[in-house]
């Protein structure tokens, strides 16, 4: 039908196609089964561009035929394969047991989770919270990872990573006393190692993210321990003079689609945070997670962190696995933790 | 990095100059587009482009510290490990050592709750010598609204015998600095007594009073680009009415302090999001509140916000907003020392009460003082 068009999705440059078409190759079959030196004959262009061209044209018939009905396709699983490689992957916890709960255990590697709230709610805190975490050694039930937190805001405190670090540390040995009960086994993490496992990016514009963006794939093969990508948040630098939306759309759907893309590839958890705007709908003006509807789509998961009464909650918003739900949580001076509703706290205000 | 020009970048000789033909120069165009498009644009194959890509991509990307690397750094480059003491205890010790260096700090409160007064006991604590607890540099005073333009603090005969004598005219017609020069001679009084220290003091500060927002940002350019960068150890914005970029924070490592006002809200608009219950309006909830004037945009670009209100006739501090600290209030009044806390002790705050603005008994507090203050 639109066979003419074949060629408009091939990936070669404008030049190359311009030759195919004078040469009189309108369609992906009528040359795809050429041998290259005959093409480069044909379209007086060296073997090897040959030799791309017709990759590029395998490439996409095998694209196109992922609906024929081949069950073995490059790169697909069966749904049961991923049933068991999805609980072979420990999650990185959160340290609040009831928000592990309604996320199914924790932070699921090879997803992209979206975290947003009102500004104060504790955002910043369950990033931090999440870097340090990610390097609960396997033997704790842990990842043994590191993290890449990338800064937007300048809101990432080092005195702060520091006392969850420290926390952290001696909650794993209090764990680990309890789980090796007659053994002498010590955990030798110490804060400053867990420091040393965070590698802090700040990104001071929407250039810089796009292209960190674009880096972390080789940063990441070098770095092949990372288990979690933080970006706090991806907001920002598009929220401040941003007059043309298009690209701000366009921008935003790629660097989705990259960051998802490394989730998979490399196995890791990638968390993105994201500021609040008021919208106006039904009538009255409602809180919503900024960048707009086209963006909501981009990530797996969706989880907004609110004030319920006096207590922080945080609600499933968006999730192909996990069923909506709510639970409370709180912002301690060891970090992120269950709500301490149930113990009375002095209230004076 | 992002600056850097494209044919800087180290990439294979004929891409650079494809790229130079086709008049795209900077890392920002060439990561505005996709790579299918740049393909089209530049008529060369996936390969090439992809490769050019990465490479930009690598050279524009910020370079990367360990947390325990910047930690290391703050501790032995920086002054106090990178805070600005407010010489208020409990505040100082729920902000890790005070005002942090590199983010920006908000103050937001009614109209003569204090936050001038909070910025001025700031710029004086940045313009004393070190072993006084300050920053021993100078510090840029952005007055936006001109609002000390009474002789309120005139009265204050110490202070204007000093003033007359040592003072320039410019610096003698903000009054603010004189109240500045009061809090300083009563919090220090060992250092002002040394000749010469006041007028030192006062010649670090750098007043500027733009009209308009066009000259308020030129400014801050001249700022960014003088020789004085590297000795200018505070910012502060009094008030914010328009938002700046944090950058000039983050490049040059200082705190930056804006000041926020407050307006009335009349109902509550949008503070819920659409899956919350609809909460039945509390029988208080008619009357008007409180408010920051800058909306939730802007907070969310601030790092730190601290909400100075009035409730039953006495002043508090809030730490509304921060990555190290629960949200705690102090109770403070204001003496000839400046601000100063009556309890090191904060209490902790939940829930709606960390954003609220009080003001009952405001107006209590500020007659009061008016009163002490007025011309008899």
């Amino acid at each position: 039908m639109y066979r003419w068009m074949e060629l408009g999705r091939l990936r070669i440059s404008t030049s190359q196609r311009g030759k195919l078409i004078s040469a009189g190759y309108s369609t992906l079959s009528s040359f795809s089964s050429l041998t290259p030196s005959h093409l480069a004959r044909e379209l007086m262009i060296p073997e090897e561009e040959a030799a791309q061209i017709l990759k590029a044209a395998s490439d996409n018939s095998r694209l196109d035929n992922t609906d024929g009905g081949q069950a073995i396709v490059n790169g697909a699983q069966t749904a049961w394969e991923m049933l068991h490689e999805e609980q072979l992957f420990p999650r990185i916890t959160t340290s609040c047991a009831d928000l592990d709960n309604i996320l199914g255990g924790g932070i699921n590697c090879k997803e992209v989770t979206e975290i947003g709230g009102v500004p104060g709610i504790g955002k910043t805190q369950l990033g931090i919270q999440i870097a340090v975490n990610v390097q609960i050694p396997v033997g704790l039930g842990g990842l043994g990872g590191k993290a890449v937190y990338i800064d937007t805001e300048g809101s990432f405190m080092v005195e702060r990573a520091l006392q969850i670090a420290e926390a952290s540390v001696s909650d794993m040995s209090e764990y680990n006393d309890l789980l090796r009960k007659n053994r002498a086994c010590q955990v030798n993490t110490k804060p400053s190692d867990i420091l040393e496992n965070i590698y802090y990016f700040r990104v001071c514009s929407y250039t810089e993210q796009m292209a960190l963006i674009n880096y972390l794939e080789k940063f990441i093969s070098e770095h092949k321990d990372v288990k979690v990508v933080i970006v706090d948040s991806v907001t920002f630098h598009f929220r401040q003079d941003f007059e043309d939306l298009a690209l701000r759309t366009r921008l935003l759907s790629g660097m989705a689609l990259k960051l998802m893309n490394l989730a998979k590839t490399f196995n890791l958890a990638v968390v993105i945070f994201n500021q609040v705007t008021t919208k106006y709908t039904e009538g009255s003006f409602q809180l919503a997670l900024a960048l707009g509807d086209s963006w909501s789509h981009s990530c797996t998961n969706r989880v907004i962190l609110f004030w319920n009464g006096d207590e922080r909650y945080a609600y499933i918003d968006k999730s192909p696995s996990l069923r909506s739900a709510s639970a409370p949580f709180s912002v301690t001076g060891k970090g992120i933790r269950n709500s301490a509703s149930n113990h009375k706290r002095i209230k004076l205000m | 990095m992002a600056e850097k020009l494209i044919k800087e970048m180290g990439l294979p000789k004929s891409m650079a100059n494809v790229f130079a033909a086709r008049n795209i120069t900077t890392a920002k165009e060439v990561l505005s587009l996709t790579e299918f498009d740049l393909m089209h644009l530049l008529d060369v194959g996936m390969a090439q482009v992809s490769s050019a890509v990465a490479r930009i991509s690598e050279v524009a990307c910020p370079p990367y510290q360990t947390a325990l690397s910047l930690m290391e750094q703050r501790v032995q480059k920086e002054e106090h490990g990178g805070h600005l003491p407010t010489d208020l205890k409990g505040l100082d010790e729920a902000l890790c050592g005070g005002i942090p260096f590199g983010v920006l700090t908000e103050l937001v409160g009614p109209a003569g709750i204090g936050k001038t007064q909070f910025c001025m006991k700031l710029s004086l604590l940045a313009s004393l010598p070190a072993v006084y607890g300050g920053l021993n540099g100078h510090v840029i005073y952005i007055d936006v609204e001109s609002k000390f333009s009474s002789r309120r603090y005139l009265k204050h005969a110490l202070v204007i015998s000093i003033a007359d004598n040592i003072f320039p005219q410019k610096i003698l017609n903000s009054n603010s600095f004189l109240r500045m020069i009061e809090i300083g001679v009563k919090s220090f009084p060992d250092l002002f007594k040394t000749t010469g220290v006041i007028q030192e003091m006062a010649g670090r500060i750098l007043v500027l009073r733009p009209t308009s927002l066009s000259k308020f940002t030129e400014s801050l350019q001249q700022i960014k680009e003088s020789h004085l960068q590297r000795q200018v150890k505070l910012l502060v914005i009094d008030s914010m009415a328009a938002i700046i970029s944090g950058s000039l924070a983050e490049i040059s490592r200082i705190p930056i302090v804006v000041t926020n006002q407050v307006r009335s809200q009349t109902r509550e608009e949008g503070c819920q999001y659409s899956f919350q219950v609809q909460r039945t309006e509390d029988p208080a909830g008619y009357d008007s509140h409180l408010v920051a004037a800058l909306g939730i945009n802007w907070a969310h670009a601030v790092t730190i916000r601290l909400v100075l209100e009035a409730k039953s006739g006495q002043r508090f501090i809030k730490l509304a907003k921060s990555p190290m600290s629960p949200p705690l209030a102090f109770p403070f009044n204001i003496t000839s020392a400046g601000i100063s806390l009556l309890s090191g002790i904060g209490t902790e705050l939940k829930g709606a009460e960390i954003n609220r603005i009080h003001y009952h008994g405001h107006s209590d507090i500020i007659n009061f003082d008016g009163k002490g203050c007025s011309d008899k």
